[in-house]
């Protein structure tokens, strides 16, 4: 559907260099890097503001490069919003409608089932300086929307949101998506691609640095990068028990194992990130406080900058942990030695999707 | 209360100074003027004439000039150009040379021998004299004021709510009219006052196009080269009062407006 050829833009700061990667329709796609890496250039690269030095932009294979940018159809939401203060809440999401020549009853009827959707029907009559941040986020949402793009760009749309407030926008997002819309998603926070992308390139010094499903990516790392910025190896898709009392839950693997964590997230379905450097190994069973600790065997052991990195087989499962050199030894861990896994169910992380 | 340090005491007593020097000419002037020589000046057909005449052409010039001046003033608040600094200089030129240089110049330009002058003959019309020569001069002297706060104003704006704007598939225009424009707006009405302020009170280029039909600068002028100082006072204190309540209800109608947009 979108497809972004090897652009090339230059800068004081950074450049870019040869960025590539491709968006699928109804796709939820995220563009994952720290910041300074570029991935706002490439969101106004896409909606037109800036232009590339080489490369092309196509959108259903039509080379949109030197399109206007008001004929694109791409909607982008800006990371600082850009409503115009001058007009109200509902001028503001009328902005793209009017130009449509949508005129009366149906501009009104329009703007509320927009402001409906989004949750902003009671704002419609005030100045977008008097919206907290998540009003104006949901607001900049619907004006976009009102545009009807065909592909919806977000740059960093939870970075000036509440942390309480993320959580209920992220499932805004998420039903836009399942309701068809594309969406191409800038964000420095893994945590936030996991919960959210379908599709994730991760992106360093302006290029793309693996591109790929969000479990592609996170399990097999294709670089020291991308490893240490998505920083967790141990990342598994689950099904939870529904919340309980204690808020012990247990997370159902795909290959039938049981992990236990904590959580007051009532969401089932999600993710666990387990850090390696939490995870104990040990050759005899111990007893301990630890929830969680099952039988593997070795298949890997490799140095890491600090330490030794020891991938342990569970039942099909690799888990990974950290361990030092002088541990190493101790245990004298090679590849097939058989071990126990352990780790604190509170060690364990569930981010919902 | 914080005793006044030494720097400000005489940085205040500086500051009087140059506040006295501005108003005690003014008030000198009014009360040297007799209550019964304002009414009767007042009264005179050539002196309500004269500042209506002021009043009018100021004010026609200004809106006139406004609707190329301002798109030039966005132009220079966005685009970068080769010989944008020259630009920005030769609209500051107006503020710098003698007006009545300016003048010369003017003439010159709408004379009946030059091209404008001729063009305008065919039609059966000469600007030397006439109202318009009177706008052409006032606005001249006073284009500086408005491009420059509607360029501070344009500049002011985020560019990013214009690119936003573009974004949501409005047309270059679309976005001057509904984002650019309202949100330089005060800059630009604070321009527009300065403007129509600036070229009523034009004298020196003014008198050079046209001597006729009188502007007030240039009846006080004729009166006191004819008549002296004591008939020249009356007609400058009802012009003076007249600017006074003039810039203050156009202030206040402005503040409004700013204020509901």
């Amino acid at each position: 559907m979108l497809r972004v050829d090897a652009i090339c833009k230059s800068f004081k700061e950074f450049s870019l260099s040869g960025v590539s990667f491709s968006v699928e329709q109804g796709d939820y796609f995220m563009l994952l890097g720290p910041s300074g890496a570029g991935k706002s250039v490439v969101l106004e690269i896409i909606a037109g503001l800036i232009a590339p030095v080489s490369g092309s932009v196509y959108l259903d294979d039509v080379d949109i490069t030197s399109e206007a940018i008001s004929s694109r159809g791409v909607g982008l939401v800006f990371q600082d919003l850009a409503l115009f203060p001058h007009l109200t809440v509902f001028q503001n999401i009328a902005f793209p409608l009017k130009r449509k020549g949508v005129k009366g009853e149906e501009l009104s009827r329009r703007v509320g089932s927009l402001a409906q959707k989004l949750q902003v029907t009671h704002l419609l009559k005030r100045s977008p300086s008097t919206l907290s941040g998540g009003e104006a986020q949901r607001v900049a949402l619907a004006r976009t929307l009102a545009l009807e793009p065909r592909i919806l760009l977000l740059d960093e749309p939870l970075a000036a949101v509440d942390v309480e407030l993320r959580a209920e926008l992220r499932a805004l997002l998420r039903n836009l998506n399942r309701e068809g819309q594309t969406i191409l998603h800038v964000t420095h926070d893994y945590e936030e691609a996991i919960s959210l992308g379908s599709q994730v390139a991760v992106m360093a010094d302006g290029r793309i640095a693996q591109q790929g499903t969000i479990e592609e990516v996170f399990q097999n790392p294709a670089s020291d990068f991308v490893a240490k910025f998505s920083g967790i190896r141990n990342f598994y898709p689950v099904t939870a028990s529904p919340l309980s009392n204690g808020n012990l839950r247990v997370a159902t693997l795909s290959n039938s194992l049981s992990i236990s964590f904590y959580s007051d997230d009532a969401t089932q379905q999600g993710y666990i990130c387990i850090p390696e450097n939490t995870v104990s190994i040990s050759v005899q069973k111990q007893e301990s406080s630890q929830q969680n600790t099952f039988s593997g065997k070795v298949i890997d052991v490799f140095k890491q900058r600090f330490g030794y990195e020891v991938v342990v087989d569970v039942l099909g499962l690799h888990v990974a942990a950290l361990i030092t050199e002088e541990s190493l030894a101790k245990l004298m861990l090679t590849t097939g030695t058989v071990v126990w896994v352990s780790f604190k169910a509170t060690t364990v992380r569930f981010i919902a999707v | 209360m914080k005793p006044l340090s030494t720097f400000n005491i005489i940085a205040s007593f500086l500051g009087g100074l140059v506040l006295l020097f501005v108003v005690a000419p003014i008030v000198g002037m009014v009360l040297a003027t007799p209550l019964s020589a304002l009414v009767s000046t007042a009264k005179e057909p050539e002196v309500t004439g004269s500042i209506w005449l002021t009043l009018w052409v100021s004010m026609a010039a200004t809106l006139v000039f406004a609707v190329a001046a301002i798109p030039l003033a966005y132009l220079l608040a966005r685009r970068s150009f080769w010989g944008k600094r020259l630009v920005l200089g030769v609209i500051d030129l107006p503020v710098v040379i003698p007006h009545s240089a300016a003048g010369i110049a003017i003439l010159g330009f709408i004379a009946r021998d030059s091209v404008m002058g001729k063009t305008a003959s065919i039609f059966g019309v000469s600007l030397v004299g006439t109202p318009a020569a009177i706008a052409l001069a006032m606005a001249f002297v006073s284009l500086p004021f408005l491009i420059n706060a509607a360029r501070e104003g344009f500049a002011a704006v985020p560019e990013r709510l214009e690119k936003a704007a573009l974004n949501l598939g409005a047309s270059p225009a679309r976005v001057f009219f509904t984002i650019s424009l309202p949100l330089a707006w005060k800059a630009i009405l604070s321009g527009l006052v300065m403007m129509f302020a600036r070229g009523m009170s034009e004298f020196g280029a003014v008198v050079i196009v046209a001597y006729h039909p009188m502007i007030t600068p240039v009846l006080i002028f004729e009166r006191f080269g004819a008549f002296g100082l004591k008939y020249a006072r009356p007609v400058s204190v009802i012009f003076i009062g007249v600017c006074l309540a003039v810039f203050v209800v156009i202030r206040l109608i402005a503040k409004r407006e700013v204020k509901d947009a």
